[in-house]
Order: structure tokens, then sequence, then C-alpha cells
């Protein structure tokens, strides 16, 4: 101790408690804090395999839904059996039927294994075609109609190879596998390679994974994601039209006008209740009011973004109104201070500031909605759906279907192909919820930028 | 301020006092609790008064009153007259923007808005619909900024942000910001309070310009700043006005003992 009184102080004598000595508590603190440490690392490593493992497993098994097997195939378009009485009229060109066609393509086939000079042992002429898609005629008579001018010329078309073959490309179906399969035999494998050595048959990227419609159950090859893009495009769409507005308008309401007192308190805990209330409750509510009551179709996009509405609303005020908490009283002060009104202070100065947090919320909203299903299932969305919705409004009221819906949908069939097909979407799914993200992020800098 | 301008302000005020706002019988009630206790104070046109007192004795809660800045706090009540110019700022058909154009605030920490410098000038104005064309706007910058003693110091970075500048910067941005809208009245509560002694210099010297053209009021916990800046004092205590009176009596020879006590630091 240093004594008041002396002129000199004196210095301290030797360390009754040495910092260099560590003590039963420090040891035992510094454990703790270690222990601590290496829980939370493996926490974050456990969350970056599960991670991990998930991507793989779903870009292992979708990635290759983005290529597509094709037979290139030259076609010779009969008149004789497109167009009987010769005048190309519409009307009689709008009856010929895939069973019209399907011969010849047969007969396209046959005609290409002899030029070519390729065959295969015990694999007739009708199993060859069978390594083209049942798609194919379908395909060949749109062509058709749309050019009844080409009637009686030979054509070349790129066709889809049948789900097997496209299969075997890919590794999913084996010499073995094609063994005990009644659709598909070894020797259509070997053929099939044979088409591919001769440059005929080939792997390309699928567009039409991303335009064309959903398929049936024996053509998985064929099936798109066209129609659940867009359901689940024009849902987006009027689910940010509306629940952006009203969510924002509720909660500038409730956080800067709404007298404090027992109703706002009531609804205020019931908002937060809402945002726990599980989907498909949505679901039974969406079916029984928008459907049974007020009697908007079935399978309708508006009517799952009016449910998706519902769910999303609670998610983005909770989120504008912590975002408009947020904002330091004293901006509010200095807006009133030079004389702004209440509504001048909130648009000009709160919101600006409070844009980035609810962009922030109404994104998470977004993105939550687009990825559920409960509640589309209940709606009807979950119908097989091959014609596209019209153009925006009437198309709001069309049948279609949702993303994650065809999802669901996919894994419930029996074709293994349709696993390649769920993955795929999950794969494109992911990358709207990573774009929505960037959008979010983008905004929120622009926001900032401006002060 | 030197020693022959506190002379003359004694002598105008006391040749023709002009009573710019006067407060009667004002009580304000916080939910059920009683902040003030009718408050009787005049407030002399071209004049600074301070308002001192301890810590929670209503300074700020009077002050918010004469520019209704405590009508945003739903439990706060406000109970007796109020004139700015002889009317009665309480009034049912009164409207607080209007009256907030001409009772203009300055707030205890600087609290520009996260704008550049210019967009904080000019915001009151335009929204008072005074400015309108750039050049309009251009000259209220630089006329509020010059007024405030800052324009030497920013005229360079107008389009800079605002909440980039010194805290003592940042308070008389706010004072320019007030005076733009050219207010009748200023009010200040503990403007100093987070500034540096220099800074606090700065803006003691600029309250002491504005005077002339402006009637202010200001909240202070120094006294020597009270001493230095206002013509007229006002000493509240727990909710009550003490005494009011020009600032060299109260600080020399005041009525009341606790007055006495207070400015002698011996409580509060
Ligand atoms: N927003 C408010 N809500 C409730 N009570 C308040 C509020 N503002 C001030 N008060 C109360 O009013 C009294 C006076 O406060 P204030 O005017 O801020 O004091 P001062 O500025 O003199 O320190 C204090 O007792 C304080 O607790
Ligand atoms: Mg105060």
């Amino acid at each position: 101790m240093t004594d008041m009184t002396a002129d000199k102080p004196a210095a301290s004598t030797g360390p009754a408690r040495s910092l260099l000595k560590v003590g039963e508590r420090t040891r035992k603190r510094n454990a703790a804090e270690k222990r601590f440490r290496m829980l939370g690392l493996a926490a974050v490593v456990f969350g970056i395999v599960a991670l991990l493992g998930l991507m793989t497993s779903i870009l292992s098994n979708g990635l290759s839904s983005f290529n597509q097997t094709y037979i290139a195939l030259d076609v010779y378009l009969d008149p004789a059996k497109l167009d009987k009485n010769g005048n190309r009229a519409p009307e009689d060109l709008r009856k010929i039927t895939t069973f019209t066609v399907q011969p010849l393509i047969l007969s396209a086939m046959q005609t290409m294994l002899e030029e070519r000079e390729l065959a295969a042992e015990g694999v007739n002429a009708k199993q060859a075609a069978a390594l083209i898609s049942k798609e194919a005629p379908a395909e060949l008579r749109r062509y058709v109609i749309a050019n009844p001018d080409q009637i009686g010329e030979t054509v070349s078309f790129d066709l889809l190879a049948s789900g097997r073959i496209d299969g075997y490309f890919k590794g999913r179906v084996t010499m073995e596998s094609a063994a005990l399969d009644r659709n598909i035999s070894p020797e259509q494998l070997m053929l099939a390679d044979q088409l591919k050595q001769a440059g005929l048959l080939e792997l390309r990227f699928n567009w039409a994974f991303f335009t064309a419609p959903d398929a049936s159950d024996t053509r998985p090859e064929a099936a798109g994601l066209g129609v659940a893009i867009l359901g689940s495009a024009y849902m987006m769409l009027i689910v940010l039209v509306l629940s952006l507005p009203i969510g924002v308008a509720a909660s500038i309401y409730l956080e800067e006008f709404a007298p404090k007192n027992r109703w706002t308190d009531l609804i205020e805990v019931n908002i937060a209740n809402l945002a726990a209330v599980p989907s498909i409750v949505f679901g039974i509510l969406g079916l029984a009011l928008f459907i049974n009551f007020v009697g908007l179709p079935q399978s309708a996009p508006v009517v799952g973004a009016l449910v998706l509405t519902l769910m999303t609303l609670p998610t983005i005020i909770i989120a504008t109104r912590a975002a408009l908490k947020a904002v330091p009283p004293s901006i509010r002060d200095a807006a009133l201070g030079v004389g702004a009104s209440k509504m001048q202070a909130i648009f000009h100065h709160v919101l600006p500031l409070a844009a980035p947090g609810i962009l922030t919320g109404a994104i998470i909203g977004l993105a939550q909605a687009l990825g559920e299903t409960a509640p589309l299932l209940l709606i009807g969305m979950v119908a097989f759906v091959r014609e596209y919705p019209g153009a925006p409004p009437e198309g709001f009221f069309d049948p279609a279907s949702a993303l994650p819906v065809q999802v669901y949908n996919w894994t419930q069939r029996g074709d293994p192909a349709f696993i390649e097909r769920a993955s795929g979407a999950i794969i494109v799914l992911l990358v709207f919820l990573l774009i929505m993200n960037a959008v979010a992020i983008l905004l929120r800098r622009r926001f900032e930028r401006r002060w | 301020m030197s020693e022959a301008a506190t002379q003359d302000a004694v002598n105008a005020s006391v040749e023709q006092p002009v009573i710019k706002m006067r407060g009667t019988g004002v009580n304000v009630f916080y939910g059920d609790k009683q902040a003030l206790f009718d408050v009787d104070l005049d407030v002399r046109q071209h004049s600074v008064t301070a308002l001192i007192g301890p810590s929670g004795c209503g300074k700020s809660t009077f002050l918010r009153c004469l520019n209704r800045m405590n009508d945003t706090i739903d439990i706060c009540k406000v109970t007796g007259e109020i004139t700015l110019d002889s009317e009665n700022i309480y009034a049912p058909m009164i409207d607080v923007v209007e009256l907030r154009a001409r009772v203009g605030m300055v707030f205890q920490k600087p609290n520009p808005f996260p704008k550049s410098i210019y967009e904080n000038i000019v915001y009151g104005p335009r929204i008072h619909g005074q400015v309108s064309t750039r050049a309009e706007m251009d000259e209220i910058v630089e006329k509020s900024l010059i007024k405030a003693g800052l324009f030497n110091e920013v005229k360079d970075r107008l389009q800079e942000p605002g909440t980039g500048l010194s805290g003592g910067q940042q308070q008389r941005l706010c004072i320019a910001r007030a005076i733009a809208v050219s207010p009748e009245v200023i009010l200040m509560d503990e403007p100093c309070s987070a500034l540096d002694p220099i800074a606090t210099a700065k803006v003691e010297e600029l309250i002491d310009e504005l005077r002339v053209n402006y009637t202010i009021v200001i909240v202070t916990h120094s006294m020597q700043q009270a001493a230095r800046v206002s013509q007229r004092t006002a000493m509240f205590h727990l909710g009550k006005l003490i005494e009011e009176g020009p600032t060299d009596k109260m600080f020399t020879k005041p009525d009341h003992k606790l007055t006495q006590d207070y400015i002698t630091g011996r409580f509060g």
C-alpha cells in the first residue's frame, strides 16, 4: 500500500496474489468457455453437413433433369394419311389424331434403320419405334396442324426419346434392370447405343422442362414445369400486390395511429397467433370461404393467392412493425418539430428508413408462400393440369399448378423418372428463392444508398 | 455576451415588453401523474428565456407544451391556456402543423434527418410551400446555414449526409433546419448537453445572435449557460414554477431560497 504521508510512494512488495498463477475458478471458467465454443462450433458444422448432404442429394438426383435425350428422325408427312381430301382444310386437319400419326413415325423409324443399316437382334420395327416417346405423335400432330403446307414433305424432327432410353443414358436404367422391365429390353438399349454412335441420338439441354406442361404417368420424359411456374408466378404476383400494401397499411395504423387499448392489444395478440397457425388450416379456410362460399373456381391461382396472402400477412405485419419500431423516435420528433404532419413524418421519414426491414419481411413472407404446399392441396391445385392458364387477369381464374405442388405430385408417381423430375423441380424452386433473396438484397442496397 | 448588450436587452424589455407567448394556469398530466402544477409564465419577444431546475421538474414538459409536441404522447393531457400572440394554441380549431411552423424546436440530441445537408434544410420550407423552385431552395439553404454559422464549414458538401457532421455541427444544422421555416419562436431543450465545450460556445454565440430576430426559450442544466445567454430565467421545482425574473437578478438576489440553493449547487 502507498503511504499518503510519505514523500515517495513505496513500491509494492511482492505479489500477494500472482496474476501468473491460474486459480481453480479461472480454470473452471476457461473450461466452460471452451466447452461452449466447441458446442457452438459443432452445431454450425452439423448444420453445414446437413445442408451439404441435402444439396448433394438434390443436385445429384435433379441436375440430370436439365438434360434430355432426343432422337433425330426424318418423317415423311404422308398426305394419304394426313389429308385424304387433299385440300388442307383446317377442319379436316384438326381431325388428325395421334393414332393417325403413329404409323408415320413407325415407317420413318423403319426407313432410317434400313438406310443406316442399323439393327439389333430381336428388335422389330415396332419395338424400335418404342424408343421414341409416346409424346412424339402429339408433337407431330401439332406440327402438321400448324404447318399444313409441309404435308407431303419429309421433315427432320428431334423427337423425345422414351423415359427408359433417357434413363439409360443418365445411368438410371441398366442392362440388368432392362431385362426385368416390361417396358424396355436390353436389345432396345443396344439399338439406342447404335443410334448414339450414328449421331442420331443425343442429350441436349432440356428447355421443355421449364416450358412444357405436366405429362401423364407413362411419359415422364415429356413432363415439364411450365404450368407450375406460371401458376406460382401468378400467385406470387397477387400475393405481393395484396399483402404488401395491406400489411404495411395495417402495420402503420397499428404502430402509429391506433390508440393503445384492450382492442388493439387483442388484435396484436391475434396477429402474432395467426403467424403460428398451421398452413393447412388456411387451406381449409380457403376451401370454405373462397370456393364454397364465394364460389371462385377450384385450382385457380387467384384462390391459392388469396389463401397465401392470408398466410403471408402476419409475417409482413410483424416484420413491418418491428422495422417501424426500430426507427429512432428522434426522427419523428425532428419531422414534427419542423411542422410536418403525422402522415408526412411517417411517409417522408419513418417509412423510407423502415423500408429495408419491410422489404426483407415481405420477401421472407413471399418465400414462405412460394414453398407452401399444404393449403394448395386443399383448394384443388394438385389437379393434373396440362392447359396453360391464360394471360392475366382472366388467367388468374384458370386452373393451374404450383411449383411445390408439382414436386409433391411427381413424387407420388410410379415411374422412377419422375423422381429425377421432382428433384429438378426442387432445384428450380430453390433458384427462384435465391433470386428473390438477391432481389431483396439489391433493393435494400438501393434504398440505403439514398442517404 | 457583452455587458452593453445585456443592458440594451434589459432596457428594451423594461421599456415595452412584448409578450410573445403566455402560459396561464398550465397543468400537465401523464396519465394519473401530474407533471406541471398551475404554471403561469410569460415569454418575451426577442429575448432568451432560460428554464432551469433539477431533473424531472418539468422543464421539458413545459417547453413541449409551447409547440404542442406533447400531443404525440398518448397519455399526456394539458389543461390551462397557452397563447401565441394572444391566440390560444390549445383552442380546438388550431392546426398543430401551422403552430409548429411558427414555433420551431431544437432537441437535446442532434437529430438531423439521414439525408443530405441540403435536404435537411429544404424539407421544412418545402412541406409548408415556402419554396418551390430550385433557386428558392438554394437561397433558403444558404441563408439558413449562414444564420446558423455553419455555411463556411459545409458549403462544399451540401449533398453529403447531415449525419456525417460532428456533433456540434449537427446541432447547428438542426438549428438551421428550424430557422429555415422562418419560425417566430425557437424552443431548445438542452441543446448543448451532448456537445463538447468548444461546440457549446459556438451554439451559445449563435443563440445570442438569433435573439435579434427570434424569440427563444431554452432549457439548460448549466447555470453558466443560463447566465451567459438568457435575459430572463424561470426556475422550476417539482412541477411548479418557483420564480421568474431577469437573469441577472435571479443569479444575484433571487426571491426564493430554493433558487438560491439550486444556483449555488446545493441541490439538483
Ligand atoms: N412521456 C412521459 N410519460 C410519462 N411521464 C413523463 C413523460 N415525460 C416526462 N414525464 C414525467 O414528467 C416529469 C417531468 O419530466 P420532464 O419535463 O422531462 O423533466 P425535466 O425536463 O425537467 O428533466 C418527470 O417526473 C417525468 O417522469
Ligand atoms: Mg428534460
